[in-house]
């Protein structure tokens, strides 16, 4: 049952439905979610108690760090559903996620360097965790590129999703960079195996914050597959319909 | 599973660990020029040129701040080595007594000459009104 589940779910036809069906909903509840941790996050949690009210952007670059790398991470996934079981929504997907993972992390270099201003006194340096999240834009950057160069569609999924593949590397180094090298950047102050450094106060805000950037990052997402879906099966008899 | 789709999995799990192999190969052999900062107890047994420009990390020891008009002098500390450190300039807010530092100058008779002092914060974030416990 489970099979035929997954294999309904794969046609890009009835993922399309879903989508349109399930859309709005995951849009206001994250909307709604996000909004309400910026304003508990911006108004309602008391200063740090080094970096006053500077430490505030967390409530933008922590998410947008956070979903920079996970967004990589369904596309490296979406890679290799393609590449062993040749699912077309799984090529569709890698090229819808790639400019949403491009804008995610071009936020978290910004809200980064507008974080850096205040507190380090900088707003750029080659530290391992800023160049290594630099390198991940543009390899966001130059996987779209080359997607697009490309007149042969199939063609350019098979490459691209290889890319995809040999590049998920970047994806741990950016994780441990601050822990394997002397960095600027702090380390991690929320981690699976120790209590959060940050003070619970503090911390259910950016929760809910990564929660509701995460919803509206899917929506985005959603649209974008749902756009490449339309794009590609141009021809097909349903998508007329659906249009 | 199929033999088809076997040797794909094959083939990724190939091509993902050459990917990482490589990677590693390369980050091992930059191994300590990846640090973005020398701390004073790296410092001590290397012979630094007068006219080469490095990067100290560490923490500002307390006491040891002095402020002469525009300059101001520090001692920057890993708790095992120091090094004495000469800027003239603004020093960032987040600049204090035994809170962190990166300091970018010339190493000259084993006094940092400064261009850039650079404050460092940890991941630590709290209300300023609670008392820090050492008990966790």
């Amino acid at each position: 049952m489970i099979k035929k589940f997954i294999h309904q779910f794969a046609s890009p036809k009835t993922y399309l439905y879903q989508v349109s069906r399930f859309y709005k909903y995951i849009f206001y509840f994250s909307l709604v979610i996000y909004i309400l941790s910026i304003i508990w996050g911006l108004f309602f949690t008391p200063e740090d108690f080094v970096q006053g009210n500077s430490y505030r952007i967390i409530y933008l670059h922590v998410p947008a760090s956070f979903l920079s790398q996970t967004l990589y991470l369904a596309m490296a996934i979406s890679s290799i559903t393609y590449l062993i079981w040749r699912v077309k929504l799984a090529a569709y997907l890698i090229i819808a996620i790639a400019p949403i993972g491009a804008m995610t992390t071009f936020i978290a270099l910004i809200s980064g360097s507008i974080w850096g201003i205040p507190t380090w006194g900088t707003w750029w340096q080659w530290d391992a965790r800023i160049t290594s999240t630099l390198i991940l834009f543009i390899m966001y950057l130059g996987l779209i590129s080359l997607h697009n160069s490309f007149s042969n569609h199939e063609k350019a999924d098979k490459l691209l999703s290889w890319l995809v593949i040999v590049g998920a590397v970047n994806i741990p180094i950016i994780k441990k960079s601050v822990d394997w090298w002397s960095t600027l950047h702090q380390s991690a102050s929320i981690t699976l195996t120790d209590k959060p450094s940050i003070d619970p106060v503090m911390l259910y805000p950016l929760m809910g914050s990564i929660i509701g950037f995460f919803g509206l990052v899917i929506c985005l997402v959603l649209l974008s597959s749902k756009y490449q879906i339309l794009h590609r099966e141009k021809n097909k008899s349903w998508v007329k319909d659906y249009v | 599973m199929n033999p088809i789709r076997k040797k794909r999995i094959y083939s990724i799990l190939f091509v993902f660990l050459f990917s990482v192999s490589g990677i590693s190969l390369i980050l091992y052999s930059l191994n300590s020029n990846l640090d973005y900062f020398f701390t004073p107890t790296e410092l001590k047994d290397r012979n630094i040129p007068a006219d080469k420009r490095i990067k100290v990390g560490g923490m500002v020891l307390s006491g040891s701040v002095e402020r002469i008009s525009s300059s101001i002098s520090f001692v920057i500390t890993d708790y095992e080595n120091s090094i004495k450190v000469e800027y003239e300039g603004i020093v960032p807010d987040l600049f204090k007594e035994d809170s962190g530092v990166v300091v970018l100058g010339n190493l000259r008779d084993k006094i940092l000459f400064a261009e850039e002092v650079l404050a460092k914060h940890d991941e630590n974030y709290m209300p300023p009104n609670i008392e820090i416990n050492d008990d966790n």
